[in-house]
């Protein structure tokens, strides 16, 4: 297999000739879908006017729900969502109504005119008051092991406290959008940039009513998903589907990214409590914590983000008795949604907190408590799982060898002696993180190959390309499988009607479910071909045959077959050269009922260190340096995943320092465009970004060996935090800092210098009282 | 008729001129390489090339199409990525390929055009210069590590590129396609057959619009439905001088054109360091000077700057000229002292004598807005006494402040930890800042505090044991 082959897509990425939904040429009579949307956060329609709207030159019609041919519902695990609202309006952004228009202008210009009346009702923007009014998005839940509430009785320390982590803007570079038209039978087809073409084409089925096989969904790209477009780029594809099916024209509906930000929801933030026990040396004998995540005004998929904090509420760490218990609160914003780690993050830095909680309160070094702790073969996690293939402990100590902390630390030391107004700071961040969905369902894909019979391949998955490569990844395993050169392969777009009932490209999955259902298709072909070579060309049925660089190998000799002859007489032959491939994930089981079980195929590990200098005039920071052991097991592919591993880094330390998702108390986004939510820029990132390769034998359940590598590294950005409050503690001894991410150049300057009436922690929204 | 060379091809545009270059390119020729990412310059997705001449040269910049009125692209060359497609991948491209800076795809063509104008620069060689180039442009997926590798790919090719002949060389090497040798000859062609109007219609009817860059932010259907007048291009709007002892700077002088010229560096030795805290490459060269000062933003960096220095402003009314203080030129939120049929013609300064020093601090040092922006300038006497004060402060105010109470304040004084002390008890008198989403008031009014002794420090370092003990925490 050629390793080190760049992404597929590189050259037509650069020279701008690859299509997203936006460049996809458009049919004669397009129309364009503007979205009108609720004002505020929580009310109820009195009246809604658009009769001036729709005299407005240029438009040809207005959707409200009522127009809506089947069932007004988007919800994917729950169906609470509707696409239209009816007369209640839950966040602001909901959709309300549908303005179709010849062009865009005549459609924004309509949306002026349009007049509603709403009566206003209380707004909740807080979990925790959410919480206390009852109102949850689904059944909590609870993870037990051990006797965590008897075990703190024995415990020489115990400590409490209280961690939040704020939102995340997906910021995919290309918005949500879809392009739709009508085709025969009441059918319709979609091109969406969506990372589920089955959730799309079943909203769709469920909004229009009629069956999945009327609507087909093409997805060529993603520019950019995160996540963000697991779920909720559904309503999206509804929206152009519906007005392409019922007024029979051509229908794009593409949110500007104002809209789009103001309109979708984002990673979400939490607000939790932790109790942590030690004994006198150091084992962590108790952890309890309580999750208040903050859903947003309808499900969409956070009840399985809830249960993926569960998963990970111990991070890398083995406790013998612990319980934890999420809670799924609804609020007032938009329905938050996927963001990668998928709720892995948010339950991972509330261990990180109470453990440097801990480690502070006594007096040692956090790094000390977390090594003492590490995971190991043989452990049970709370969830019920064995740990096997464990390299917690390996990759901790690779960083401690491979980047000196012995020395790092003394020069730390100096240089804060010898700086009155800069101080550095350094953290470890361990990561252990489970692959798999988490719902046993959803581990199951298909492939298609066709053979074609000048010997040229085409590859249908269930996998969306978004940037992560797994188009290359599949190329990669096709390529393999025949011994074929890569250049005979191309990877056709995803689409439902070649490759039906797919799961999400998320969970950092899609290679390794697609990619042995790809294999499984491939080596259906390769044995029919096989077979025809030892029964009809050769009648040596004992020989063992293989392909290599296209030659035939008939008992390691080379034969007068390559690729391209054998497949043109096996045509002549009428062997079928396709092949449907499936794949469903072996072993895994989860008990909802008991909350026990075997959900993850395996686990990715690996630590980060991440030091950091603080300006202590001006409360800004520089990250110095994030360096990585990480676990990738035998890689098919390390630039690609060396990208995988330096993107998510840096995305995760956006979530831990700049980016943050504010509102008001009247549910409004105020961070609502790249001016006021700031993601990292080049001058942003660490100025280095070491990862160190761990070699190893990586799992049986991964594609070739080579682990999943989409969400893990995200959770390094996690030290960053810890390095940042490290710094800042240097400065002042006396900081009060709450565990309360994002650690802005705003929480670090009020950090500093404690201003009296400055602790204001502001979370996720500016409010009165405070949340932590 | 708006006509401009897109990449090979001679327009002739009947658009409307306040409309975009990225809605023509995309929309009207079907070039789809440039993506939109926020239509508001902050992602650099639509990044193109604009060629121009420039005393006599023809000079290549980088600019976000998104925030660029077509009526803008008058006499020039505008490229887009297509422009400098080749049969085989351009170095710059090949770079991006090498290195995997690209994984989604969609932010690519933008990188791939800011350091494709990196290496049309003729002065432009260092590794920092060829980051600075894609200080605009975002990418969500990379973590950026791929990008520099590219950079630094470039640089080492940037090697052998002559100081003249640029795109000759650059041709040569196919970095851009043979037909840009033949670019200036044309526009100059091409300007010839414009009747460049030199003296701008003023009306209160039309839409006066600089650069763009904050109005077609604001309000983008106002721009593309009225009749706009384009001042970005007039001639002697453009002139930076010294006269009688102080500086002129025209109003269609962008941010670009201020940061590399000699006159002004002679007078602001750290200006590279404060332009950088400002925007992003290609806003700075569209962005003008009185398009920062008229649009009376709070935090406005240029207002900010340009008040410590004790500014004023030259408006012109159809002929009527009249000159107002800029610390008197802001009445409200979004309010100036400029009537409906008025322009600011020039910003007149005195070069500071002594220490003048600008801060600034957001959420992201670079290509953001400030939380809090201030400038200083102190001028002192032999006996250390202060002579002239002048202090300024952005976000905490509704318009950009001139701290009248405390520059006067510090008039006379020597400084001290007792005069700092009572200097930001005045200052705190003088605030009103409020939460948004950039920070809580009383983060605002801390971090002013702290830029105010960062200033006092770049003034004199010997004041560090001083300004620690102020900051005891």
């Amino acid at each position: 297999m050629k390793d080190n082959s760049g992404n597929i897509d590189a050259a037509n990425h650069v020279t701008g000739r690859s299509v997203y939904v936006d460049d996809i040429p458009v049919m004669e009579g397009v129309l364009f879908v503007k979205v009108f949307d609720s004002p505020v956060a929580h009310g109820t329609i009195k009246s809604i006017d658009f009769s001036a709207a729709a005299r407005v030159e240029g438009i040809v019609k207005i959707f409200s729900c009522k127009d809506i041919p089947g069932e007004n519902q988007i919800g994917g695990i729950i169906p609470d969502e509707p696409l239209l609202a009816d007369t209640e309006l839950h966040f602001q952004g909901q959709p309300v109504l549908l303005v179709v228009a010849e062009n865009e202008d005549a459609a924004e210009e309509a949306i002026k005119c349009i007049k509603i009346e709403i009566e206003s009702l209380p707004v909740i923007t807080d979990p925790r008051e959410a919480f206390r009014q009852g109102k949850l998005l689904s059944a909590s839940r609870k993870f037990i092991k051990g006797d965590a509430p008897n075990a703190f009785v024995s415990c020489k320390y115990i400590f409490e406290g209280r961690a939040c982590s704020g939102g995340q803007e997906h910021l995919y570079l290309e918005t949500q959008g879809a392009y739709a038209y009508p085709t025969e039978h009441g059918s319709v087809k979609i091109f969406s940039s969506t990372q589920g073409p089955t959730q799309v084409q079943r909203t769709v089925a469920r909004v229009l009513g009629v069956g999945m096989n009327k609507v087909e969904v093409d997805v060529t790209r993603l520019g950019g998903g995160f996540g963000g477009k697991e779920d909720q780029a559904s309503a999206w594809g509804a929206m152009a589907a519906m007005t392409a099916w019922i007024l029979k024209r051509p229908a794009k509906c593409i949110p500007h990214r104002m809209e789009d930000m103001r309109m979708t929801g984002k990673r979400n933030p939490y607000s939790s409590d932790y109790k942590i026990g030690l004994d006198a040396d150091y084992n962590i004998i108790a952890y309890e914590a309580t999750f208040y995540q903050n859903g947003g005004a309808a499900a969409d998929l956070s009840p399985a983000i809830l249960e993926r904090t569960l998963f990970h509420a111990t991070n890398s760490y083995y406790v013998p008795n612990v319980m934890v218990i999420a809670h799924s609160c609804k609020t007032n914003l938009p329905p938050n949604t996927a963001f990668r780690g998928f709720g892995g993050p948010q339950g991972m830095f509330v261990i990180e907190a109470a453990i440097d909680h801990a480690a502070k309160s006594i007096g040692v070094d956090t790094a000390m408590i977390q090594r003492k702790n590490m995971l190991d073969n043989g452990d049970e996690f709370p969830y019920g799982q064995i740990v096997a293939g464990a390299e917690a402990k390996h990759c901790w100590d690779e960083v401690m060898n491979e980047y000196d902390i012995a020395t790092l630390k003394k020069e730390i030391e100096t240089f804060n002696s010898q700086n009155q107004f800069y101080k550095r700071g350094y953290s470890m961040m361990p990561v252990c993180f489970g692959i798999s969905f988490t719902n046993t369902m959803m581990n199951q894909a298909r492939a298609l190959v066709h053979v074609y019979s000048d010997g040229s391949v085409g590859v249908s998955t269930g996998a969306v390309e978004m940037g992560q490569g797994v188009n290359t990844k599949m190329i990669q395993v096709a390529a393999s499988c025949f011994g074929i050169a890569h250049d005979r392969i191309k990877l056709e777009s995803t689409n439902t009607t070649r490759v039906a009932n797919t799961s999400p490209s998320a969970a950092s999955s899609t290679a390794d479910l697609n990619g042995k259902a790809l294999l499984d298709a491939c080596n259906q072909v390769k044995e029919r071909l096989f077979t025809f070579i030892k029964t009809e060309l050769t009648d040596m049925e004992e020989s063992v045959v293989e392909i290599k660089n296209e030659v035939v190998y008939i008992n390691d000799e080379a034969s007068v077959f390559n690729w391209k002859n054998l497949v043109q007489q096996a045509f002549m032959k009428r062997i079928n050269l396709s092949a449907k491939g499936h794949y469903a994930t072996p072993l895994i089981y989860f008990d909802k009922a008991s909350e026990k079980g075997h959900p993850f195929a395996y686990h990715v590990y690996g630590t980060a260190l991440t030091t950091v200098t603080v300006d202590c005039i001006r409360g800004t920071y520089e990250i110095d340096a994030v360096n990585v052991v990480h676990d990738f097991g035998t890689s098919i592919n390390r630039d690609i995943d060396l990208g995988q591993c330096e993107g998510g880094i840096v995305q995760g330390i956006g979530w831990m320092t700049m980016e943050e998702v504010v509102y008001n108390e009247q549910g409004k986004l105020l961070s609502n465009a790249l001016s006021t939510y700031k993601v990292p820029d080049i001058y942003a990132i660490p100025k280095k970004i070491n990862i160190h390769f761990l070699n190893t034998d990586g799992s049986d359940m991964a594609i070739f060996k080579s682990k999943a590598v989409g969400e893990p590294p995200l959770m390094y950005g996690i030290g960053a935090y810890f390095a940042i409050r490290n710094a800042v503690l240097a400065f002042n001894p006396n900081a009060v800092v709450a565990y309360d991410s994002p650690i802005t150049p705003e929480r670090v300057l009020m950090g500093l210098y404690n201003p009296v009436g400055g602790q204001q922690p502001r979370q996720w929204l500016i409010k009165k009282d405070s949340l932590c | 008729m708006i006509r401009f060379i897109l990449n090979n091809q001679l327009i002739e545009a009947g658009q409307s001129s306040g409309s975009t270059v990225l809605d023509y390119i995309r929309y009207y020729k079907r070039l789809v390489g440039t993506k939109i990412g926020c239509r508001e310059g902050d992602c650099g997705a639509c990044t193109i090339l604009v060629g121009d001449l420039e005393n006599g040269d023809l000079v290549y910049r980088s600019m976000t199409s998104c925030l660029m009125p077509l009526g803008n692209a008058s006499g020039k060359h505008i490229v887009s990525v297509e422009g400098i497609n080749q049969h085989e991948l351009t170095p710059v491209q090949q770079a991006m390929v090498d290195t995997n800076g690209t994984q989604c795809g969609f932010c690519t063509t933008g990188f791939v055009m800011s350091l494709t104008g990196f290496v049309l620069n003729e002065n432009a060689k260092q590794y920092e210069e060829a980051i600075a180039s894609i200080d605009g442009n975002i990418c969500r997926c990379t973590g950026y590590k791929s990008i520099e590798r590219a950079a630094a790919i470039l640089v080492q090719k940037m090697a052998g590129k002559p100081a003249q002949g640029t795109i000759d060389w650059l041709v040569e090497h196919d970095f851009i396609p043979d037909y840009f040798s033949g670019i200036k000859a044309r526009l100059l062609q091409l300007r010839e057959s414009i009747n460049k109007t030199s003296s701008p219609d003023i009306s209160s009817e039309k839409i006066m619009i600089g650069g763009g860059t904050d109005l077609i932010v604001q309000k983008p259907h106002a721009v593309k439905k009225t009749s706009v007048e384009h001042l970005f291009d007039t001639g002697d709007l453009k002139e930076i001088s010294l006269e009688d002892g102080h500086c002129h700077i025209g109003a269609s002088v962008t941010v670009t054109e201020f940061a590399e010229s000699k006159l002004i560096n002679g007078f602001f030795p750290d200006l590279a360091r404060y332009i950088k805290l400002i925007s992003s490459t290609p806003i700075r060269n569209m962005a003008t000077m009185a398009g920062n000062l008229a649009n009376a933003s709070p935090i406005g960096d240029m207002s900010i700057f340009f008040l410590a220095l004790d500014s004023e402003l030259l408006l012109n009314n159809k002929g009527n000229k009249r000159t107002i203080k800029l610390s008197r030129f802001y009445k409200a939120y979004k309010q100036t002292d400029m009537a409906a049929d008025e322009i600011i013609e020039r910003i007149i300064f005195k070069p500071p004598q002594r220490v003048f020093t600008f801060e600034k601090v957001c959420k992201r040092t670079y290509l953001d807005i400030a939380s809090v922006n201030s400038a200083c300038q102190l001028q002192l006497d032999k006996d250390g006494m202060i002579t002239e004060a002048h202090l300024s402060a952005g976000g905490v105010a509704p318009f950009p402040k001139y701290l009248a109470n405390t520059a006067a304040f510090l008039t006379g004084k020597k400084i001290s930890k007792e005069t700092i002390e009572q200097a930001i008890d005045i200052m705190n008198n003088e605030i009103v800042p409020i939460s948004d989403a950039r920070g809580t008031a009383a983060y605002k009014r801390l971090l002013l505090r702290q830029l105010f002794l960062a200033h006092i420090l770049s003034f004199d370092k010997n004041l560090i044991e001083t300004v620690k003990n102020i900051l005891q925490p």
